[in-house]
């Protein structure tokens, strides 16, 4: 029947894609791979189109075991990859036979792997879109030991690589460009020197929703004491709690908001801060829009 | 067709375009009411097919967020030389909203309008609303129409859990909550009304723009 079974749900896998643009007046966010560019990869690898919908595991992996012989590909953190208990490539197509365990084990230096197989993960889209938004509940449910799901009909071969350029996880350090506004006015004047000097780490409590940094506190303007009222919040914002203390927002961000975002992290460096461990340094850089 | 007509009795809408990083445009107004009546004009322009391609608008409070924009800085230097007309009384029939007005915060949010707990029905399904913008979770719609002397505060400690379909208000908003949540708002009432449903088209029983009455059920 094409379905793939559960063996180990790990500590959060989610079924994910390019997301659901185009409701966010609805309240729904844009969701889908918070690092793209390992979703995208490993999509190709396998010879998917782009929307295929791939398997985003958090800290120790996932074990499927497909009912089906099907072209699988790892990317993202680095992680030993096992086919029935033997070792197999990362960031390569590999063969995984009808009825084999495939285990993607524990993140190496980042934290999530991207898991592509043939066909695509088939479940069906909410809004044109299969993946999770952990905040709204929308798509399909993160994976649980024992559950099914389905798999799509190959469209393409896959090609093969002799190399996948790919860069490290941020295990030094991770830099956030950053492009000030729209709201860097509710700050002291000084804000903006204190964000690019501060040294900020990767908080534990960071997720799918938002990067959430321990550091220097930010101060607001004295003239800002009170409440924003609820605004557009876009990919990358960088909001400011009452506490202080900056919050990048993550593919699964709500769509209004009502704390000021002193200035916004391009989307392409969006995809280290996915693969950030909590402890990671992080340093803001000021750049112009 | 798409420009607006110049209303002479009323001030131009002061309009003030914010970057918000590399592809975005955060546009500012000085009311909720412009807030609407730019978003409106945002639509029209839209589907006239002037206004450049654009993946999500977004109003809220104060302001419209478009994101997704090739050059934001073009569009924000087109914006400043807009003309929005008023927000155009809505033709056509509102959304009915059916609601058992048996909310666990009845009593209170009577006590701040200063009437008997059993005229609170006939004062909120008497008014009509407006989704101003949506929020929170998918479906939540802001309503705006409550009269500056109806307006409630949240409550000072937020519910752990909300029904979904509860009615509820909070400032100048009334809302129906799309599905159970944590929820801090004053809860008047109940409807069975399904505001979000995936599977139908629209999922959204309340978007953006949408008139909405409600009417007293027992």
């Amino acid at each position: 029947m094409n379905a793939l079974t559960v063996v180990r749900a790990g500590a959060l896998t989610t079924v994910q894609d390019l997301g659901r643009p185009g409701h966010a007046h609805l309240g729904v966010g844009l969701s889908g791979a918070l690092d793209r560019p390992a979703h995208l990869l490993a999509n190709r690898l396998v010879g998917n189109p782009a929307e295929c919908a791939t398997l985003e595991t958090t800290v120790n992996g996932v074990a499927v075991r497909p009912d089906r012989a099907v072209t699988v590909a790892v990317t993202g953190t680095p992680c030993p990859v096992r086919v029935d208990g033997r070792p197999v490539a990362w960031g390569a197509p590999v063969r995984v036979p009808a009825g084999a365990v495939l285990d993607v084990g524990a993140a190496v230096g980042g934290l999530r792997a991207y898991v592509a197989f043939g066909g695509g993960v088939a479940v069906e889209p909410v809004l044109g879109s299969r993946s999770r938004d952990l905040l709204s509940g929308l798509g399909p449910e993160p994976l649980a030991d024992g559950a099914e799901l389905p798999l799509g009909v190959p469209l393409g071969l896959s090609r093969g690589v002799d190399a996948a350029p790919w860069p490290a996880p941020p295990v030094d350090g991770l830099v956030l460009p950053v492009v000030l506004g729209p709201r860097d006015d509710w700050f002291t004047p000084d804000a903006p020197r204190a964000l690019a000097a501060g040294a900020y780490r990767v908080s534990p409590a960071s997720n799918r929703i938002g990067l959430r940094t321990e550091g220097p506190a930010l101060v607001r303007a004295p003239s800002r004491d009170g409440e924003l009222p609820s605004e557009g919040m876009v990919l990358g914002a960088v909001q400011v709690p009452p506490d202080g203390l900056p919050v990048v927002f993550l593919a699964d961000h709500p769509t209004t908001g009502g704390y000021p975002v002193i200035g916004v992290v391009p989307g392409a460096a969006l995809a280290s801060a996915g693969q950030a461990v909590p402890g990671t340094p992080v340093r803001f850089v000021l750049v112009r829009a | 067709m798409t420009t607006p007509a110049v209303n002479v009795d009323t001030p131009a809408m002061e309009l003030r375009a914010l970057p918000v990083g590399r592809h975005a445009l955060l546009v500012e107004v000085a009311t909720g009411e412009d807030a609407q009546a730019l978003h409106a004009e945002l639509l029209r322009r839209r589907a006239a097919g002037a206004l450049p391609p654009v993946r999500e608008i977004v109003p809220a409070a104060r302001t419209v967020l478009l994101d997704g924009l090739a050059d934001p800085q073009a569009l924000a230097a087109d914006i400043a030389g807009w003309s929005v007309p008023p927000l155009a009384a809505a033709g056509g029939e509102p959304v009915v909203v059916p609601v058992r007005y048996d909310g666990a915060d009845l009593a209170e949010v009577a006590e701040l309008w200063g009437v008997a707990e059993e005229e609170v029905a006939g004062v909120h399904s008497g008014l009509e609303f407006r989704v101003a913008f949506c929020g929170f979770s998918p479906g939540f719609g802001y309503l705006t129409g409550l009269p500056k002397r109806l307006w409630v505060p949240r409550r000072a400690t937020p519910r752990t859990t909300v029904p979904a379909g509860a009615v509820a208000l909070a400032g100048p908003y009334t809302g129906v909550y799309p599905r159970s949540s944590p929820g801090g708002w004053q809860l008047i009432g109940r409807t069975d009304a399904v505001l979000w449903d995936t599977g139908r088209t629209p999922a959204a029983l309340l978007s953006p723009g949408t008139r909405v009455r409600f009417e007293v059920v027992a």
